[in-house]
């Protein structure tokens, strides 16, 4: 089985995870286009590579960022956000 | 015909191509390139010649024909969806397959065998009673059945699922059937090669030459092609492609599993799905039980198979067929499903002249390969979306416009 490291919790197996997509910028939906809104609503990088994401260790409820290549399925890196996006 | 095949065997030439023509070199232009020999660029390529006149086209595949989510999916056919664009779409697709074993004259094994999607939670019963008015709306044989009607079909099974999930009724779909999938995929590519189209195996594209907002050629790895008119039908790696056009849309990848037990003497006619207990299972003519479940739960472009798929999958069955826990797995293995957020296809046109797009087939495109080869086959030549495909287009989501059709896709493929 697949292992993750939780940033809290250590090495854990990747069934405890929850994963929730790319983490990407939201536009000011007070400032931004309906087009711009509807981008980011809907609209995704497909493509493989290395790529930041929200993943949850639910069993201790922490959200935290992977690095994750989503072609050799390989996390690079695991640490908390730090605000940036 | 035994006599042909002893003296086919004994003559050392073996001068018949099994099922199509093989090609040395690519030609410098032709009139429509498409990207992708799984059953959808075949139909495509094949309705172009067949119905429109359109013969100079090359269909360019990286592996080997139906070597994609072809030759990987549990073949199930149906047309009991939830929207009034899906059912119209894949009922006329129903009627396609029907005819398509005489017309190709290769065997689909293509079995009629009732499908039934089990309820097991009001909620599911609602959504059932909504499909089946839908579905009769427009004349498609779709009824919500009590829980008699689903131990008459496959007594084998426990009413109760273990006591956890009480089945209390379920969707009847009678034109439900399952087919061959690598003939499909034969089938309509010797029928493109007989009517002058170059299927071209062992060829990736690599690029793809747009000027001025226009499709100019395809770069391959065996060299460039010029061309207006693209067709991508790359089901998995439709993002690669769309990487390559600039082209942004909402398709993302995960990867599906399925897998089939040994061969059993026959026991199960129907196939059946479970949207609560996310597995479904049938019978191949073999007789092994080819199964599958919901998505894996993560972004991926890979082909592995996992150890967690298979005991959540065994752990649901036998909550359905308990008397199957002496059963042998006997493979799995994985596709990349091309996922919208709508469970609907994006077809047609995109802001790239030239490029069209044959995509977002996620976990139930195999069902849809006569319909959408003949629709976007309509589509390149008038450069205008065939009027069945509308709902499906790539601007839908910059309107808001989705075509939702979640409840009748996320399981039950
Ligand atoms: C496990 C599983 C079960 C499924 N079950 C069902 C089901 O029961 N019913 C149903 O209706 N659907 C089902 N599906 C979905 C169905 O399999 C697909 O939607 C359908 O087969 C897609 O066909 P296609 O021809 O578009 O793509 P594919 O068959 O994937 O063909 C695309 C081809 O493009 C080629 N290609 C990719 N990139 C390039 C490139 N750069 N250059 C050249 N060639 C390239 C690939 O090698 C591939 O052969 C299932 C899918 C999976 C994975």
């Amino acid at each position: 089985m697949k292992i993750m490291t939780c940033p809290l919790n250590g090495p854990r197996p990747v069934s405890e995870f929850f994963y929730w997509g790319e983490v990407r910028p939201m536009p000011d939906p007070d400032t931004c286009t309906d087009a711009e809104w509807a981008d980011y609503v809907f609209n995704r990088n497909g493509a493989p590579g290395v790529k930041r994401e929200w993943w949850c260790h639910t069993p201790s409820n922490t959200w935290f960022i992977a690095e994750r290549d989503t072609e050799k399925d390989v996390v690079l890196k695991t640490y908390f956000y730090q605000g940036d996006a | 015909m035994p006599w042909r095949l002893l003296r086919f065997a004994l003559n050392r030439k073996h001068p018949e191509p099994r099922m199509f023509t093989h090609h040395d070199k690519l030609k410098s232009s032709y009139d429509v390139v498409i990207i992708g020999a799984g059953g959808h660029g075949l139909a495509a390529a094949y309705y172009l010649a067949a119905e429109h006149g359109v013969k100079n086209v090359c269909v360019l595949e990286k592996g080997y024909i139906g070597g994609g989510n072809t030759g990987r999916n549990t073949t199930i056919i149906r047309s009991n969806y939830l929207t009034p664009e899906g059912v119209k779409f894949y009922d006329e697709s129903v009627n396609l397959w029907q005819d398509l074993s005489r017309d190709f004259d290769l065997n689909l094994f293509y079995a009629n065998r009732g499908h039934f999607t089990l309820a097991h939670t009001d909620a599911a019963v609602r959504t059932m009673r909504w499909r089946a008015e839908v579905n009769k709306h427009y004349g498609v044989d779709s009824e919500v059945v009590g829980p008699e009607a689903v131990k008459e079909a496959a007594p084998m099974i426990d009413l109760s699922c273990a006591g956890h999930a009480p089945i209390l009724g379920a969707l009847y779909h009678a034109p439900g059937s399952v087919a061959r999938h690598d003939a499909v995929a034969w089938g309509y590519g010797r029928g493109a090669d007989q009517r002058g189209v170059e299927i071209h195996q062992q060829t990736e594209v690599l690029g793809i030459d747009v000027q001025g907002g226009k499709v100019k050629g395809v770069n391959t790895s065996r060299g460039y092609i010029s061309t207006n008119k693209v067709l991508c039908a790359v089901a998995g790696s439709t993002p690669r492609i769309l990487k390559m056009v600039d082209v942004r849309t909402p398709i993302y990848i995960h990867p599906l599993q399925a897998m089939v037990s040994e061969p059993v003497k026959p026991w199960l006619d129907p196939i059946l799905v479970s949207g609560s207990l996310h597995v479904y299972i049938s019978q191949s003519a073999r007789g092994e039980l080819v199964m599958g479940a919901s998505l894996d739960p993560y972004e991926l472009h890979a082909t592995r198979s996992t150890l967690d798929f298979v005991e959540g999958l065994t752990s649901h069955m036998l909550d359905m067929f308990p008397f199957l826990s002496n059963v042998k797995v006997m493979r799995q293995w994985a596709g990349m499903a091309d996922m919208t957020p709508d469970f609907a296809p994006i077809m047609g046109k995109t802001p790239v002249e030239g490029f069209y797009l044959d995509s977002g087939w996620g976990t139930w495109g195999f069902k849809a390969t006569p319909v959408c080869g003949k629709t976007m086959a309509h589509t390149l030549v008038n450069d205008t979306p065939h009027p069945l495909i509308t709902g499906f287009s790539l601007d839908r989501f910059s309107h808001y416009a989705l075509t939702g059709e979640k409840g009748a896709a996320s399981v039950g493929h």
